[in-house]
């Protein structure tokens, strides 16, 4: 430390020496740290596998990213910039505390680097961060005590409010912050008075206030001050390091561990067991997560790293309609379980099962997979993965609703969740006006075609649904693309078979559509199912390419191939809705608005919730054969949203959205102000309009 | 407590076309999926749960042919401990008295405490728990929605009465029940379950084996023969009630009233 003044190491409290003391204070604290987070880490090695030990750049890229970047913190946009400051404070004056522990053990310790000019200048800008994060902790108390966010508010189903915990937080930070401030303040005057000339302090800083407020105290009293300061830092910051375990503070330690290991893929499902392959599966005695230890230790660790901000369930759609789940209520129960059955003091308890105790079924069956908490989480925690895990314990359990074991069951003997014949699944492409214009072949391998056109169930067995596939066989067969179908070969994805925890089944129909898509030898395939393509594209292994339909028709549209005739009517307002398996789960958002964007005279407005946030249908797949407990459909908040939105026309891309947005509107009593398209269904109909040109072409020779 | 629950294979009414055959006396079979019969697994469903309460085991039954046993499979990956199929060529062709008679000689080879048929099949007529019963002198009762098993040998039942109303009873074992769906929630069977019993042995009993005189049961003992099968004409299409959404509901309550739906 600056010369003159004893460093609390050399200074004496009371008959004990400053270094016997502190050293005393680090080593408690240490030692106490260790055995917490050792304690913390026991469930976390009786978890499952899961490997996430591989592409260290990308991850290393990602932690620059998301936690070093704070990438997700500005979604949110006031909270965010808070965050932020704090987080840049913290990561500054983390060189400022440790030096400053030091300091209590060996008075002489100047951090290397750090004398001289680069010292000063640290000085003054930890100075500064110090005094905004103490400004940070006013802020954010006050946002807690006074303005009250919703998103913070605990309902009354999911326990006591956490607030005071909160404030308490921020309060020992503020102590931290101040103690330290007022340490360097004291030190500051000391030598001021001792003759030793003013130091330079960073104007309107903590160290800077406090110094001007101590310029008239007595020598006695600043020691006093100056020792006091130092011992209050040090107490906080040992007490704040091991009790930040027990609560949201602790993604200060796990954020880093918790964003280097997330997931790096997006549409996929983790395996049952890592490093169990699908041959080896029927040897694994159970399925999925039952009981708390059944989780990774990755997912144990989302636990004690989620902050509890309540971002996901703000964005949750389930939530929003009151289902009976809070992705953020998912997580600290999980965590509140953990940290009663793994207690500091004391041995773990019994693996009690999780669903019937801190979960309800329905709890576990209202998530659609929309992945909008997971797209929002600044700490990466991811949910789909947990809720999937958790289904397949249930469906290993046998327990499932009725509703869905019926879909189930006929997924099983037909290939479809509605228990239709297979081969009445071609019957959509025999309509017979239909066929008269377009010949959809049923693929068998020696065709030819280079594409095959994945229709799936819904598409191919529901009424409505059906005019998006002959919508899309028309629009690939007016591109020019020889395509086919597999007709009564073709079971169903089993997309949602496997969200819903039926891997078994799941596994029996890809490996069946798998066969059927080699023996067609296609090189493409193309769908207009986004629950297909997600499926085709990530859940299944060694078939050709695949693109929603959406992604042709852009190609071709920018390729100047396909042409698009004039909007029919020009006062329409169209919204375009994402389907989460289009949008947020494979990054699809520009294609289809690019496809409208290309149609001329098309008025388009955005919702508010769109792209990255789109506000989820009602979910596709199984989940229309789920009968939910809510308040309100999702569908009807959506069409809501559209309205708001100032559209007349939603446009979707996706025959589950169809259905949902469809049925909403009715319920929604908004029949004739609004209506639902799917895209397929839009470009249809402008490639089949006759546009100004052939207008005109037909006038002349209607002339002559 | 020892439980037998006899079980069919039925075409699923969910899940298929039903249609006529050429012939007009049976419905074509072609392209059929089939399951276990509802009520049956739902009566598995309950010897399960009350062998999980008091212990003992579950045995499952069903007369037919090698296609049969998929049904078998099917209840023991629910966790029947055992299945047995009762195959004989000597039994095609039998009425539901020709059943009850094979079934009672299934009954007498085991030391049974519960017998349990579902109410009926969905292709059946109801015949079955009941002949079994009187054929083996046990009490009996029918649409069985809910039993609890009381000290000294007998059962609290109750049963379902017309109007949704319910009967308690109390009945001696061993006894004969059919059980009427909604009783429990059946669990759900997936097919990994299927496959984890895949590889058990389950044995086949003849009529010889039964101790069943072939004369009274199959095709030639049946006295009641199906004449002619048919899919009745469709009625008149539904009522489509106007107004306006208030006038709608007024109307649509006053016709649940006026038909018992509403009291």
């Amino acid at each position: 430390m600056v010369g003159g003044i004893q460093s609390p190491a050399q200074a004496n409290y009371g008959p004990i020496p400053g270094e016997i003391l502190f050293s005393i204070i680090a080593l408690l604290g240490v030692a106490c740290f260790t055995y917490i987070v050792m304690k913390r880490m026991t469930p976390l090695l009786r978890g499952e596998r899961d490997f996430r030990f591989d592409q260290p750049l990308i991850r290393l890229g990602r932690l620059a990213q998301f936690w070093l970047g704070q990438w997700k913190h500005p979604r949110y946009r006031f909270a965010g910039v808070v965050h932020i400051l704090i987080f840049a404070g913290f990561l500054i004056l983390a060189t400022r505390a440790f030096a400053l522990l030091v300091l209590g053990i060996s008075g002489h310790f100047i951090v290397p680097g750090f004398s001289g000019l680069a010292g000063q200048m640290y000085e003054a800008i930890k100075d500064y961060a110090a005094t905004i994060v103490f400004s940070c902790m006013v802020v954010a108390a006050v946002r807690r005590i006074v303005i009250k966010p919703a998103r913070y508010a605990v309902p009354a189903e999911y326990g006591k409010g956490r607030g005071a915990d909160a404030i308490f937080l921020l309060a020992l930070i503020a102590v931290l912050m101040a103690s330290e401030s007022l340490f360097k303040a004291s030190e500051s005057a000391l030598q001021a008075q001792q003759g030793g000339g003013t130091e330079f302090l960073a104007m309107l800083s903590l160290p800077w206030m406090f110094r001007n407020l101590l310029s008239e105290t007595s020598v006695p009293a600043l020691w006093n001050v100056y020792r006091g300061a130092y011992l209050l830092d040090v107490l906080t910051f040992y007490f704040l390091l091991c009790y930040r375990p027990f609560g949201i503070q602790f993604h200060v330690e796990t954020s880093l561990f918790n964003i280097y290991f997330a997931k790096l893929e997006r549409g996929t499902v983790k395996p049952v067991r890592w490093g169990v392959s699908d041959e080896q599966l029927d040897q694994v005695k159970s399925f999925g997560v039952k009981k708390f230890e059944d989780f990774t230790w990755k997912h144990m660790l989302d636990f004690y790293s989620c902050a509890d901000c309540g971002r996901c369930s703000d964005q949750c759609p389930a939530n929003a309609v009151g289902r009976p789940l809070s992705p953020r209520f998912l997580t600290i129960k999980a965590r509140d379980y953990s940290f009663q059955h793994y207690p500091v003091l004391g041995n773990p308890g019994d693996g009690a099962a999780l669903v019937g105790s801190i979960y309800s079924e329905d709890e576990i069956w209202s998530c659609t997979t929309c992945g909008a908490c997971e797209e929002e989480c600044p700490l990466l925690i991811q949910y789909i993965d947990k809720i999937v895990d958790l289904r397949r314990g249930m469906v290993d359990d046998g327990n499932v609703p009725k509703s869905i074991q019926k879909a189930l069951k006929a997924l099983e003997s037909r290939g479809n969740p509605y228990g239709k014949m297979e081969k009445k699944r071609a019957e959509w492409a025999k309509a017979k006006e239909f066929q008269e214009t377009c010949d959809v072949r049923t693929l068998n391998g020696t065709h030819g075609a280079g594409t095959l056109y994945f229709v799936d169930s819904i598409t191919s067995f529901d009424d409505r649904m059906q005019a998006i596939g002959r919508a899309t066989a028309r629009i690939l067969d007016r591109i020019g693309e020889p395509f086919g179908i597999l007709g009564g070969a073709e079971k169903d994805s089993g997309h949602d078979v496997r969200r819903f925890g039926e891997e078994t089944l799941f596994m029996a129909l890809r490996d069946h559509n798998v066969e059927a898509i080699q023996a067609s030898g296609v090189q493409r395939i193309v769908t207009a199912d986004p629950h297909a393509y997600n499926a085709l594209k990530h859940d299944y292994k060694d078939v050709p390419p695949v693109e929603h339909i959406s992604q042709v028709i852009a190609r071709e549209v920018r390729a100047g191939k396909l042409a698009l005739a004039p909007v029919e009517d020009p006062d329409n307002v169209y919204a375009y809705h994402d389907p989460c398996y289009l949008g947020r789960h494979n990054q699809v958002y520009d294609d289809p608005r690019n496809v409208l964007d290309a149609i001329p005279g098309l008025q388009r407005v955005e919702m508010k919730r769109c792209r990255d946030r789109s506000f989820c249908c009602g979910g596709g797949g199984l989940m229309l054969f789920y009968e939910p407990q809510e308040t309100e459909r999702m569908g009807v908040k959506r069409v809501r949203m559209a309205a708001e939105a100032g559209a007349n026309v939603i446009v979707t891309a996706c025959p589950f959205c169809m259905t949902n947005i469809e049925d909403a509107i009715k319920v929604a009593g908004m029949e004739g102000r609004m209506t639902a398209i799917d895209l397929a269904e839009l470009v249809d109909q402008q490639i089949a309009r006759p546009g100004p040109l052939q207008i005109g072409t037909r006038q002349e020779s209607a002339m002559a | 407590m020892e439980i037998l629950v006899c079980v069919r294979r039925v075409p699923d009414t969910a899940e298929n076309e039903i249609r006529l055959n050429s012939a007009g006396d049976d419905i074509e079979r072609d392209d059929l999926v089939y399951s276990v019969n509802e009520w049956d697994n739902y009566a598995v469903e309950e010897a399960l749960q009350i062998v999980a309460k008091i212990g003992g085991t579950v045995t499952v039954v069903t007369i037919g042919g090698e296609d049969d046993e998929e049904v078998l499979r099917r209840e023991m990956a629910m966790g029947a401990n055992q299945g047995v199929l009762i195959a004989d060529e000597a039994f095609d062709g039998s009425d539901g008295k020709g059943i009850a008679t094979i079934l009672q000689a299934m009954v007498r080879q085991g030391h049974y405490d519960l017998v349990l048929t579902g109410v009926q099949a969905e292709d059946g007529g109801a015949q079955v728990g009941g002949m079994l019963s009187a054929m083996l002198d046990y009490p009996f009762a029918s649409l069985v929605n809910s039993i609890e098993v009381l000290e000294g040998g007998k059962l609290k039942i109750s049963r379902e009465i017309a109007g949704g109303n319910k009967e308690m009873n109390e009945i001696d074992l061993p006894c004969v029940l059919s059980i009427q769906t909604g009783i429990n929630e059946p669990r759900y069977v997936g097919m990994r379950g299927i496959r984890q019993v895949a590889g058990l042995e389950i044995p086949r009993l003849t009529a010889s084996a039964l101790g069943v005189d072939a004369g009274t049961v199959g095709v030639a003992a049946a006295k009641v023969k199906r004449m002619d099968y048919f899919v009745p004409a469709f009625g008149k299409g539904a009522e489509m009630l106007q107004g306006s959404s208030e006038e709608i509901v007024d109307k649509l309550i006053a016709l649940m009233k006026a038909k018992g739906g509403l009291n």
